[in-house]
């Protein structure tokens, strides 16, 4: 014989089961419905339960009560986080004691800078005094930021420290907190490293810098604020690349009324590495 | 990234109001739209306290690849601050340099995250003459608007908090390392010692506090810019206003909140 | 800390290219490998199991027990290697207790759960309960027990009761078909959903998984057959073997296009990370995926089979290249678990460097536990095999003269 299963069998023994509303005889009929329930049903059933419910009550009870309180997390995270201990104090807090430092410095080059760039982090000192901030004063510590490197930007005050004094500690001659230089730099080099080393080995090496910039001696003081001129036609290179024109013979020449005449000359060549394919 | 415009009054980001919608779609009662504004609003009362209310903010950092001198400051102020293991092989924070060779040919190098900076003197530096651009990037955790890591943390140990801050929680994190692998920006790592996600949390110690991330103050020439999104006056929205703004691997999706002024197509 | 450290440092050394800092760890290693190995011969000898109850695949019916009890032994292993991976093996039941929703990996339990007690046990529960009852009878001392208890002290044998087990069993295996694809389309849905990584990330990589588990299933079951039957001095079924052949032959055709394809298409579409996928292809990957995983998992046993297809060859000489192909697809398919793991952690996010991977012996995640890992289910299945035997001549004949039992005893 082949077991069907007929949904109306089982809708037979429910209706059998639970037909009456006597409470007695409820109870009894329960016991007639579980009965009639094939063998395996029932021993599953069992297991099922234990497998399955106790679990579901364990779990609900080890669920931390905070979760879920604010999102998907355990909401005294944030707590734990926030009360992470905090190392750098932040520059307002220096102020306090130090103002008249931080007045010397808030006019100087180093107006950006918070102290704790050099001092390292403050907030225990701000605590306790007795806790003392480190305070470089090693030659090697400022090229961190000052050593030339081809990837810093241009314009960025910048030495090779291997020929820049190269004895002498930096804080001799500059104040770290008012980096001026003791006297006005007079190679243009000084911040314009990147420009200055890529022109040392192209063919203008030998093209001082004021040729084609005029440069005001205030830009060398407020260097954002005066700024050196720049040449703007393409006659300007002419005077010594034009076929005409009374420069050295060595110097290559252009025919300027030729020569891709919608561009001006430095939109292809970089005047400071000058190249020709 | 503009999607801060597009949310509606009560300042409810859009996607938890979709998630509320499908909720309460699935429910089909209207008792639960209601359960589910009547929690929004229990969320206001924050763990925090009363002086900060992150309801109330959203944050986000804008990094100027211009103006970055590879001094490595941040990454070094990273670790002092969070206690970051000092081996180099984990870090919340560090700096790359690229060179671009006239080749084609692209250079990336991080030694140590730039922890001590980079030092090679220029007179090192492979053929000089034949680099055609070379510049420094920061590179953070990006606090996605979209966070693939929040997605498959199986336990709910990872989240985005209100301000829009990824965090991790220790304490329930249980070392499985799938955000790890979710994250497309090599940002997390698992701890040494406590064999935990993490990440940078954008100091949100600081940051409750009315203080800026470690490395936004240490920053020398102010590359890092840290501040609100949603406010229009806000150094950040100014950084915004200012720059043409690039992300990290925008095709992913992942909305990032960190945004770069100068991006370079080479930076991945 | 300092052994971490200690592991890592050397690595720097092997790194090529630019990695972001925090690469340098594999994060996942060897267990992660085992982890998919395991649950895909799962899926594939349930699948195999299948044939048999859904397809009416009658030559397989000596295999059918066995496939289901070498699908229970592995499934019982297959967390394992998972729980010993964690950070925190302690806290791993926080799965159980706040899923995310959003989570595949938080899906594990669930699926896990569903597959082993609704589908696999209860599978076999139904099967053997007739004979559990009936050797129970037979038996004395824990043996006995131990068959009572396995039944729930199940006690009815009448025709309809077996009737009805026949009935569930079918409905739990056509049931238990899209689970075993679901067990493991979900370990490939794990890695196929992960966007930040290009060798991980694609739609093909729950059907890819797949396919391999269902060949690696039915070779772990041909192994197995062939092993088991010589030592109970019985006489291996011929009809049995080649239909196993067959269907592996075919499991192996679909397999292979799959990845084929899934081949092509990285290349046709040729995307950013292309460049870093063909050097670590030809580089770091080339002896895993290309010579083993591709020729001698692949190309070679499936050459073989069709080979003793097209030429009739003896007996003997096909039981060979049946055992032959059998063991290389099982290197075959390991190596392609390794591929897609460890191969997925090879290279930087960044598309700029290749990452370096050295094995530890010791510790959690070493060797050794790896070898302990794959090890323990043949202990679990000997045991199996001992507790109930899967042998045609072990199924019981009901007794003609039936007694009258209580069912309530």
């Amino acid at each position: 014989m082949k077991f069907k299963f007929n949904p109306d069998d089982l809708k037979s023994l429910v209706k059998k089961s639970f037909s009456s509303d006597n409470i007695n005889k409820r109870r009894q009929s329960m016991k007639f419905f579980w009965k009639n329930l094939p063998e395996q049903i029932r021993r599953l059933s069992v297991v099922a339960v234990i497998l399955f419910a106790l679990p579901l009550v364990v779990r609900q009870l080890l669920i931390p009560t905070d979760f879920g309180k604010y999102g998907h997390y355990r909401a005294s995270a944030l707590d734990e986080i926030v009360s992470q201990e905090i190392h750098y104090a932040g520059r307002e807090l220096c102020n306090e004691c130090h103002d008249d430092v931080v007045e010397v410095k808030y006019n100087g080059y180093h107006k950006t800078l918070t102290c704790e760039v050099c001092h390292g982090p403050a907030f225990a000192h701000t605590e306790d005094d007795a806790i003392e901030l480190e305070a470089p004063r090693k030659r090697s510590y400022c090229p961190t930021c000052h050593e030339y490197l081809p990837s810093r930007p241009s314009g960025f005050p910048q030495i090779i420290s291997a020929r820049h004094n190269s004895r002498k500690a930096c804080i001799k001659c500059h104040d770290p907190h008012d980096p001026k230089p003791p006297e006005t730099p007079r190679e243009c080099k000084a911040c314009h490293a990147e420009i200055s080393y890529t022109k040392a080995v192209s063919k203008h090496v030998d093209i001082p810098c004021t040729r084609c910039h005029q440069t005001p001696e205030e830009h060398k003081i407020r260097p954002r604020e005066v700024l050196p001129s720049k040449p703007h036609n393409r006659e300007f290179c002419g005077s010594c690349h034009a076929l005409d024109a009374e420069s050295s013979e060595d110097i290559p020449r252009i025919d300027l009324f030729e020569h891709e005449r919608r561009y001006n000359c430095w939109q292809c060549h970089y005047p400071h590495l000058p190249e020709a394919n | 990234m503009k999607k801060w415009q597009s949310e509606n009054a009560n300042g409810m980001k859009r996607r938890k109001f979709i998630k509320n919608i499908l909720f309460s779609l699935a429910a089909l009662t209207t008792p639960a739209v209601l359960s589910a504004q009547e929690a929004l609003k229990k969320l206001q009362t924050w763990i925090i306290g009363e002086d900060y209310n992150p309801f109330e903010h959203y944050w986000g950092m804008g990094i100027d690849i211009n103006k970055c001198i590879g001094c490595g400051k941040c990454a070094d102020a990273c670790k002092k601050e969070n206690d970051v293991p000092k081996a180099p092989f984990f870090f919340r924070t560090w700096v790359e340099r690229y060179r671009i060779f006239k080749s084609g040919k692209t250079f990336v190098d991080s030694p140590n995250g730039a922890i001590n900076g980079f030092r090679k003197p220029y007179y090192e530096s492979e053929d000089k003459d034949k680099v055609i651009r070379s510049f420094f990037v920061p590179k953070i955790c990006n606090h996605c608007d979209n966070p693939p890591c929040v997605q498959v943390c199986p336990v709910g140990a990872t989240f985005k908090t209100p301000d829009g801050v990824v965090l991790v929680d220790g304490d329930y994190c249980i070392g499985c390392r799938y955000c790890i692998q979710a994250c497309p920006y090599g940002a997390r790592f698992l701890h040494p010692e406590k064999r935990t996600a993490e990440k940078c949390t954008f100091c949100y110690h600081r940051v409750v506090k009315g203080l800026v991330p470690a490395c936004v103050e240490i920053c020398p020439t102010q590359t890092r810019i840290f501040g609100e999104i949603k406010k229009k006056a806000s150094p950040l929205m100014r950084f915004m206003r200012k720059h043409k703004i690039g992300v990290l691997k925008p095709s992913l999706n992942t909305e990032p909140k960190v945004y770069y002024a100068n991006l370079d197509m080479e930076v991945r | 800390m300092e052994e971490i450290i200690q592991h890592l440092t050397p690595l720097v050394k092997e790194i090529s290219g630019y990695i972001y800092p925090n690469e340098i760890e594999m994060h996942w290693s060897l267990l992660i490998v085992l982890y998919p190995y395991i649950t895909g011969l799962v899926a594939g000898a349930f699948i195999l199991a299948s044939l048999v109850k859904v397809f009416n695949v009658k030559e397989l019916q000596p295999v059918y027990r066995i496939s289901l009890l070498t699908a229970l032994a592995f499934m019982l292993v297959a967390p394992l290697p998972l729980q010993a991976h964690l950070g925190h093996p302690e806290k791993s039941f926080e799965i159980f207790l706040t899923p995310n929703v959003t989570s595949a990996m938080a899906m594990f339990g669930f699926v896990y759960m569903w597959y082993l007690m609704a589908v696999l046990q209860l599978e076999i529960w139904f099967d053997y309960r007739k004979d559990l009852i009936l050797w129970a009878r037979q038996e004395k001392g824990i043996r006995k027990w131990i068959h009572r208890f396995t039944s729930f002290f199940s006690n009815d044998i009448s025709e309809k009761a077996i009737a009805f087990d026949e009935k569930a069993e079918k409905i739990i295996t056509i049931l238990g078909i899209p689970s075993a694809f679901l067990l493991h389309g979900y370990v490939g849905f794990i890695f196929g959903s992960v966007k930040a990584n290009p060798w991980w990330s694609s739609v093909l990589m729950p059907i890819v998984f797949l396919f391999s588990a269902i060949v690696s299933g039915i070779a772990l079951v041909l192994l197995i057959y062939m092993i088991v039957t010589p030592m109970r001095s019985k006489q291996v079924d011929m009809n049995c073997l080649d239909k196993l052949a067959s269907f592996l032959f075919y499991a192996m055709i679909v397999d292979f296009s799959l990845e084929i394809l899934d081949f092509i298409h990285r290349i046709y579409e040729s995307e950013e990370s292309i460049h870093i996928l063909s050097e670590l292809v030809s580089g770091k990957l080339f002896i895993s995926l290309v010579v083993v995983q591709l020729l001698i998992g692949m190309i070679i046993p499936l050459g073989a089979i069709a080979v003793t297809k097209a030429f009739k060859a003896p007996a003997e000489l096909k039981k060979l290249i049946y055992f032959t192909s059998a063991i290389l697809v099982q290197v075959g398919i390991f190596s392609t678990r390794w591929n897609v793991v460890v191969g997925g952690q090879l290279f930087s996010k960044s598309f700029r460097g290749l990452t370096a991977y050295k094995m530890t012996f010791l510790g959690l995640e070493g060797l050794l536990v790896a070898i302990a890992i794959l090890v323990l289910p043949l202990i679990i299945l000997y045991v199996l095999f001992k507790l109930l035997p899967p042998w045609e001549e072990a199924r019981m004949k009901i007794p003609v003269i039936q007694e009258n039992i209580n069912e309530n005893n």
